[in-house]
Parts: C-alpha cells; sequence; structure tokens
C-alpha cells in the first residue's frame, strides 16, 4: 500500500484527501475547491482508493451511502405495498388464502395473491432486501469510522492556512493576537466547555468529537438487532405455540417437553357494565354497546417430576397459581403464557332423563359428558340406558340410514340410546338431540327427555419462549444511544492563527451551523479577532 | 358526564381558541426580520408567544384533568390520540420557538395545529373504557412519545413548507408550483372536511341503510352525510333521505368513501373559491408573509426537527411500541399496518438524514422531504385508522 507524504512531513495513507495533521489538500480535485468538503474529514476511505478486484466491487458498492439510500427506499415502498391488503396471517383462518383474495377483494385481490404479496414480509426477495441493508450497514461504518477516526486523533493545532480559508465559517484580517485577548478566548471557550490545545500560538477549540461517532454506534446497534432477529430461526431460540385448554382441564405445556402442565380453572370475561363502572363511560358504553374489560384464565402451572423416566405416570408438583389477563402474562423459566383468545360455552355435558311418555314419569337422570361417555348408564331397580352410538358434529342420515358425524368437537351432539326398563327388557332406540328426539325404530314408550346442558368456556394460551429478546434489546439500546449522541450533540471546532502579520479564523460542525455561529460571536465579540463569515449563505 | 370530564372540555375549547388568537398574534408580528443577528421579538411576537404557552397549558390541563376523570391518560381512540397530536406540534413548536425565535414559524404552525385538533373533534368524543389489550401503563408510555416525536417531526414540515412558500417562484406556473398546491388543496379538504361534517352534525342528518357486508350477512350502517355512495346492496331505511348515487362493492367501506367524496368536492370547492375571488396561487396569497424570514435557517429549522425529533419517534413509535406487543400481543413485531407504516416512517427519515448528511440534499429538496414525511405521519394517522384495518384500528 502506498502512502502519501505531506509537505508538513505528515505521512497519510494512500487515497487521503486532506492531510490528517495540517490539512492540506493532497489531491488536485482537493486543491481546486473553494470550500473544502470535510466530510470524513478528508480522509482516505478504502471505497475510495480501490476498484480492482471483485472483493473491491463489491465492497465499494455496499460502501455507497447511495446504494443504502436506495435499499431504505427500496425497503419501505416494499414494506407499504404489504398494508395494501392485509397480510395471510391476518385473515380468518378458516378462509384458504387461494380463494378468499379473490372472493373478497375480485381481480386485485387475485393479482395480489398471485404475486406473492399475501405474504410479503415472508418472502425472499423482501428477506434478501433486509440482508442488503445489515451487510450495508457493516460495510459503509467500516468504510467510513476507522479513517474518520485516525483522521481525528492526527488533526494538528496549527492547521495550513489553506486549509482554513477554504472551511464555511471562516476570516482573514490583518494584525496579531494580544495576549490578554487570547486569555479572555480561552476562559470564555472554556465556559462552553471546549477543550483547547495550543501551539506555536494556533489554537484549536473543540467539543463534543464523541458525537462524531453517533452514526457508527447506531448502525452497531441496527447489525446486533438484525443479528438477533436472524437468531430466531435457530432451533431452540424461539417457540410460538397455541393451546386450547378447557375450564377444569390440565393439559401439557407444548414447547416444554413435557416438563410443564398447566390447568385450566376457569375462564372469565367481563364486560364493562353502566352503573358499576365509572359513570364517565355511560356514553361510551351506550354508543358501543359491550365493552370487554377483562379477559383471564385462572392458571396453575405443575412441573412433571417423572419427565426424565420414561414410561412413568407424571407426577405434578405446583409451580405456581396465576390469573392471566390479556397484558399480564405468566411466566416461568424463559416461557411467558398469553391470554389470547377464547371460545365461550362449549358443551361439555348434556343431561337426559328417561322418561314414560304417557304418565310423564321420570325414571332417573342421567349424564352424558360429551368428552367421556360411558357405554351405559345404570338407574337402579331394571332401569338402564345404553350408549349405542355418539355423534358430537352430527349432520344428518348418511344414505344407509346411520347418522352421521363432520367432526369430532361436539358443536351439535346427538346419541342414539337404548332405554331397558322392566317393561322393555329387549330395550327402546331413541335418538336424541338438545330439544329433539326421534324414534327411527318405531313407536316407544318411553323417551330420553332433554333436560339441560353443561357448558364451560375454552381458553387460548399462547405460549412463547423468544431467547433472541436481550439480544434484540441490547442492539435497541445501543441504537438509541447512537442515534441520541449523533442527533442531540454536534462537533465544533475552533481554529484561531496567526502567521506572518495575519490573523485567521476558521469554524467548523458537523450540524447545526446557527448554534456554531452563536457561539462564536459571544466569545470573539468584544476583541479584536474578526468574527468567521459563512460563506454558503443564500 | 362528570364535573371533571365538564372542565376537560371547557379547557380544551380555551386551548383551541388561544391557539386561534395566538395565530393572529403571530400574523401582526411578521414585519420582523427572521432573526438575522442579535435581533430581539417585537411586541406581538412576545404576546403571541405568550398566548400560545397559555394555550398549551390549558390543552395541559384538559390533558390531566380528563386523564384524572378517566383513570387512563386520554390517548385511547383516534379523538385523544388526534388532540393529543395537536399538542405536542404546539409543544414542539414552542420547543423550537425558544431555540431560533422565528415567529413566522408560529403563524404556520399553529394552523395546522388548530385543523388537527378540530379535526380530531369530528370523532367520538366521550371518555372511553380501556378495553383488555389497552390495560397498561405502555399505554401512556408509548403513545405519548410517539406523539411528541410526530409533532417534533411536524416541525420540520411547517419549516419546510414556509420554505417552498417563499423560495417556489410563484410568477410561472411549474411542476413545483403545481405540487405546492396539491399540499393546499389538500390542507383546504381538511378544512371542508371539519365544515362539513360539522354542518350535517348540527343539522342531526342520519340515513340508516340496510345492506351485504363482506362476510355476505345483512347489516346496518347509519350514513351522518347524503350519501353520495351507497353501501353494497344498500336500502335506505330512513325516509326523506337521500338516495345514493351508486353503490359499491362490498369491501369497501362505503360511508368512510363517502366522507372521503365529500371532503374532496368540498376542498374543490372551497380551493376554487380562493382561487376565483384572489385569482392567486394560495402559495402565491401566503408568499408575502414568509418574505422576512431567512431561507438558510428555515432549512436549518426543519433539519434540527428531524435530528431532535426522529429519536424520539424512534423510541415512542417502534422500541416503545415492541417492548408493548411483546407483553401485550405475545409478539414485538407482526407486521400490523400502523407497525409497518411506523416503520415506514422511521426508514424514510432514514433516508431525509442519508441524504442530507452525505448526499447534500439542503434548502428545497430537504423541504419537499419534509413535506413527504409528514404526508406519511398523517397516512398513518388517518387512512391507518380508518381504511386499512388492523389491531391499531381503535376509532
Amino acid at each position: 500500500m502506498g502512502k502519501v507524504k505531506c509537505e508538513c512531513g505528515h505521512v497519510n495513507p494512500n487515497g487521503t484527501i486532506l492531510c490528517e495533521s495540517c490539512g492540506r489538500a493532497l489531491t488536485e480535485k482537493a486543491k481546486q475547491e473553494k470550500l473544502v468538503d470535510m466530510r470524513y474529514e478528508g480522509s482516505a476511505r478504502r471505497s475510495q482508493t480501490y476498484n480492482k478486484t471483485i472483493i473491491d466491487k463489491v465492497w465499494n458498492f455496499f460502501s455507497s451511502v447511495k446504494v443504502g439510500i436506495w435499499i431504505i427506499v427500496l425497503l419501505l415502498v416494499a414494506a407499504s405495498f404489504g398494508t395494501i391488503l392485509p397480510q395471510e396471517f391476518y385473515i380468518p383462518s378458516n378462509m384458504p388464502a387461494e380463494t378468499y383474495y379473490e372472493d373478497v377483494y375480485g381481480v386485485f385481490g387475485k393479482i395480489y395473491y398471485m404475486i406473492g404479496f399475501h405474504d410479503l414480509y415472508n418472502s425472499i426477495w423482501f428477506s434478501a432486501l433486509i440482508a442488503a441493508l445489515g451487510v450495508s450497514l457493516v460495510i459503509a461504518s467500516l468504510d467510513r469510522v476507522i479513517p474518520l477516526y485516525r483522521a481525528l486523533k492526527n488533526q494538528r493545532v496549527d492547521r495550513h492556512e489553506t486549509f482554513m480559508k477554504k472551511q464555511r465559517l471562516f476570516a482573514e484580517q490583518e494584525g496579531v493576537l494580544q495576549r490578554g485577548e487570547m486569555e479572555k478566548v480561552r476562559t470564555e471557550l472554556m465556559k462552553k466547555r471546549y477543550k483547547i490545545r495550543e501551539e506555536n500560538g494556533s489554537l484549536l477549540a473543540e467539543k463534543n468529537r464523541f458525537s462524531r461517532w453517533g452514526p457508527y454506534v447506531n448502525h452497531v446497534g441496527l447489525i446486533i438487532f438484525l443479528f438477533g432477529a436472524l437468531l430466531r430461526s435457530v432451533p431452540g431460540m424461539y417457540i410460538d405455540e397455541l393451546l386450547w385448554i378447557r375450564e377444569g382441564e390440565t393439559l401439557q405445556v407444548p414447547g416444554t417437553d413435557g416438563a410443564y402442565y398447566v390447568k385450566n380453572n376457569g375462564f372469565t370475561l367481563e364486560n364493562y357494565e353502566e352503573g358499576e363502572d365509572p359513570e364517565v363511560f355511560d356514553e361510551a358504553i351506550d354508543r358501543v354497546g359491550t365493552v370487554a374489560k377483562n379477559y383471564q384464565t385462572d392458571a396453575v402451572l405443575y412441573r412433571d417430576a417423572n419427565n426424565e423416566l420414561p414410561g412413568a405416570d407424571p407426577e405434578l408438583t405446583e409451580v405456581q397459581t396465576e390469573s392471566i389477563q390479556v397484558n399480564q402474562p405468566m411466566k416461568f423459566d424463559s416461557f411467558a403464557v398469553y391470554q389470547t383468545s377464547f371460545r365461550q360455552d362449549e358443551m361439555k355435558a348434556m343431561h337426559f332423563a328417561l322418561t314414560n311418555k304417557e304418565t310423564g314419569e321420570e325414571f332417573g337422570g342421567i349424564v352424558v359428558d360429551l368428552f367421556d361417555q360411558q357405554e351405559s348408564y345404570d338407574l337402579g331397580s331394571g332401569y338402564k340406558v345404553e350408549l349405542r352410538g355418539y355423534y358430537p358434529d352430527f349432520d344428518g342420515f348418511s344414505e344407509s340410514g346411520e347418522p352421521t358425524s363432520k367432526s369430532p368437537l361436539p358443536n351439535n351432539p346427538a346419541f342414539l340410546f337404548n332405554m331397558i326398563t322392566p317393561e322393555t327388557p329387549d330395550g327402546e332406540v331413541s335418538f336424541a338431540q338438545i330439544r329433539n328426539t326421534m324414534e327411527p325404530l318405531g313407536e316407544n314408550e318411553y323417551k330420553m327427555a332433554f333436560k339441560n346442558l353443561e357448558t364451560r368456556d375454552v381458553s387460548a394460551l399462547t405460549i412463547r419462549k423468544d431467547l433472541t429478546l436481550p439480544i434484540l434489546a441490547l442492539g435497541g439500546i445501543i441504537f438509541m444511544i447512537g442515534v441520541i449522541q449523533g442527533a442531540y450533540w454536534n462537533h465544533r471546532r475552533l481554529w484561531i492563527r496567526e502567521k506572518e502579520g495575519h490573523i485567521y479564523v476558521a469554524g467548523h460542525t458537523n450540524k447545526n451551523w446557527h448554534g456554531l455561529k452563536r457561539e462564536i460571536h459571544s466569545v470573539l465579540n468584544g476583541t479584536a479577532i474578526p468574527e468567521p463569515e459563512d460563506r454558503q449563505k443564500d | 358526564m362528570s364535573d371533571l370530564a365538564g372542565v376537560s372540555s371547557t379547557l380544551l375549547y380555551a386551548a383551541f381558541l388561544l391557539y386561534l388568537v395566538a395565530t393572529f398574534l403571530f400574523g401582526g408580528s411578521i414585519r420582523q426580520k427572521g432573526l438575522r443577528d442579535g435581533e430581539g421579538l417585537n411586541r406581538w411576537g412576545r404576546l403571541g408567544i405568550t398566548v400560545t404557552i397559555v394555550g398549551f397549558a390549558a390543552q395541559l390541563g384538559y390533558f390531566f384533568t380528563r386523564w384524572a376523570a378517566a383513570g387512563h391518560a386520554p390517548v385511547s381512540n383516534l379523538f385523544e390520540f388526534t388532540t393529543f397530536f395537536g399538542m405536542m406540534i404546539v409543544g414542539a413548536f414552542i420547543l423550537i420557538f425558544f431555540i431560533y425565535k422565528t415567529v413566522v414559524l408560529g403563524l404556520f404552525a399553529l394552523p395546522i395545529a388548530i385543523i388537527i385538533i378540530a379535526y380530531a373533534s369530528m370523532f367520538p368524543s366521550e371518555i372511553s373504557p380501556l378495553i383488555p389489550a389497552l390495560q397498561s401503563d405502555w399505554l401512556h408510555i408509548h403513545v405519548t412519545t410517539a406523539a411528541a416525536g410526530q409533532g417534533i417531526l411536524a416541525i420540520s414540515f411547517i419549516a419546510g413548507i414556509i420554505y417552498l412558500v417563499k423560495n417556489i417562484d410563484q410568477s410561472v406556473s411549474t411542476k413545483k408550483t403545481k405540487w405546492l398546491e396539491a399540499v393546499m388543496f389538500f390542507i383546504v379538504s381538511v378544512v371542508a372536511f371539519i365544515l362539513i361534517t360539522s354542518g350535517f352534525a348540527l343539522a342531526d342528518y342520519k340515513a340508516e341503510f340496510e345492506y351485504v357486508n363482506k362476510e355476505d350477512v345483512a347489516a346496518q350502517q347509519e350514513f351522518t352525510l347524503p350519501a353520495l355512495v351507497g353501501p353494497n346492496e344498500g336500502t335506505l331505511l330512513t325516509e326523506g333521505k337521500m338516495e345514493p348515487l351508486a353503490d359499491m362493492p362490498a369491501f369497501i367501506n362505503a360511508k368512510k368513501l363517502n366522507t372521503v367524496l365529500w371532503s374532496l368536492a368540498g376542498g374543490v370547492i372551497l380551493y376554487g373559491l380562493i382561487r376565483l375571488v384572489t385569482r392567486k396561487r394560495v402559495a402565491a396569497l401566503l408568499q408575502p408573509l414568509v418574505q422576512n424570514v431567512s431561507s438558510d435557517l428555515l432549512d436549518e429549522i426543519s433539519y434540527r426537527s428531524v435530528l431532535i425529533g426522529f429519536p424520539v419517534f424512534t423510541l415512542g413509535a417502534l422500541i416503545f411500541a415492541m417492548i408493548w406487543a411483546q407483553i401485550a400481543w405475545t409478539r414485538f413485531w407482526g407486521w400490523d399496518p400502523k407497525e409497518v407504516w411506523a416503520l415506514i416512517t422511521f426508514l424514510f427519515y432514514a433516508a431525509f438524514l442519508h441524504l442530507r448528511l452525505s448526499k447534500g440534499w439542503h434548502g428545497e429538496r430537504s423541504a419537499w422531504l419534509a413535506v413527504i414525511g409528514f404526508g406519511i405521519i398523517m397516512f398513518n394517522l388517518v387512512a391507518v385508522n380508518l381504511v386499512i384495518a388492523g389491531l391499531h384500528s381503535y376509532a
């Protein structure tokens, strides 16, 4: 690698535009310019210096801010397309996406589905864009931060007058610096927290250099964040399960490999009530109708002590009892259990009474648990009911006359009973549904009279483990620190130099020029040192 | 309604009027030159900012009394959020004003805030109880920070629009003048929307429709504006009201589209009237008001507002949002439309900052970007809540 030696004696890396030490222009182009380009202090960036190999070319492509901006713009435009119609994961889950978009949104919906916009954020090209952004963040930052660090570290107090003359804020005047005035300037600058260095009668006041690192710090934060997001696909880092659990049920917690069980001790849905809740809500409740107040599952968490033993029955010990509400997940280990959804009044059991049709006399009742039926129910003194068939989701009879069930869920339960009484020892067959009985094999003396229905609620719990969260949090915190560091402070410098009967004053800031101008004004006001003028004014 | 809630509404009304008064005071003060060197504020300017601060204090009063009355921070529905957003614009203006002392900023910032607060009051404004998903301290942490960020970013738009009004040559018709008029037309349309909606609300216009909704189920919908377009297979139930000129397909919310059509029509009439009467572009009408302020300063204010607002917005609308989403919705990110549009806003301002830092987009180009950025924020506030259905649609 070549080096560039400046007239001042400082040896700069190849490709340096402004001498790191004295600030002299080193390239022909920089010598021609009226105002010097102070971005990255005119330091030697790899991307501006080498362009031979493939690596150079890739590096140069991704180090370009222009390319970075294009990636950002493409990402934001692409992201907006995904909001035109609801994404696949937000459409009703019982509707297939293939037909949903066309059915609801017509031709436009069909096209939207066909080009894959219904699942845009999981598409390969969208992921590729995010990946490109990550690569750009790394390369563009490295390309700049190292040379910038060198340049700021090596900067000399007495900059060459050609450097000062080409600053945006500059003044030149014949004269000499008075010791007393310089003393005053120095104290004023100190009061404003400038760091002051002096050499050979020249002065460099500088503050908030750390704000120059802000952009790189926030880029590091973003890279960590993207890395964390990437980690989700590593096995074991992320678990997302949904558990439908009925009141009274105890079920294994999915994702815990059988180590934990959860019991649903009851689901509660509360609505706001006029009169009960603060009066100020009445008007709103009146207008909207019902407003939900609370969804809650009273849960007990158990650990299975026998989990490690193959074949052993679970031995459950209680770990914790908690009311899981929206916004208040139950936490254990690295898991969180959330109240996600519910279904109210699922049928649990049905009560029937064996009844003499003529007299109306009842000979005992039976309770059929829809989830755990018995083959027969003995009522004593010769009365017995046999359950011949159970159709949890009855939807009619087949051609051969058999009752059919369209699903195993008890949505519309129906039963085929055989009623045995002392009078009818061979039994009579009755087909019973809620509020309806049929006699498929001829006239009966008895019937199974429907008495009532037991229901219970089903709660949906989301079980979530996300070990990437600490990494994402770290990335987020570093990002915020970097953004604040770069945005709320600015790197200000003021050079004052006397040479051959001339006083040169120059100022530079990376942003907020008005602030710098005001500050310089208050420092130099009342001295013979000329106040630098803005040469980039409208 | 409790006494506290009554006090609260009165305070909001007072704030609204005070902002109006402050606008005129700032109008009176603009002969002051825009802070060239060491110039102080004139009497009108001092009065203007004082009244603004009193108005802001009144609105803070509204905010906290309503908080006390409801038991939760009043940022839980579209009325409350939009009102708060208006307040944050005023707050951000006060902050920036004390850095740059530019009165002309007030002349534009306050009317924008007034329009936004008036727009807010078009939505149901009763105190509503919180649904389970909203019952969290993160409600006020997330929403207020996000709104504060947006308020500060809005100042960037205001400085940008002043820059454009000042610097775009109005002696000839160009693409730039047309685009600037498009922005003006949009603002006029919002005013038209407010006037039309309040007008028909005063007249108590109600027309009930029965129609077939997206799920092929019969439903009812009440129109509060005469229906230019009606719902899918709709039949008018209320007698003596206007029959729609056309029915919409089921996936379009005819009521909302109808409101948009009314607003645009009102905007065309109002804007057309202004043009007819004055024979000038709206931006040309405003141009004399902004002659004294330095373009360089406007550019700096616009940029500075983005610098101040961007971290606040990121913190509120993305980071706090993600933390709360993880708690309430089980995941920190779910590509909900509001989330996506917050990300788009973030990306847009990130691009803005990179363009400024590295590509040297200053002055006019930067001002246009500031206008677009505010367009995105408003889109996220209005369209995403009302048009695109999602988890954030609380209105």
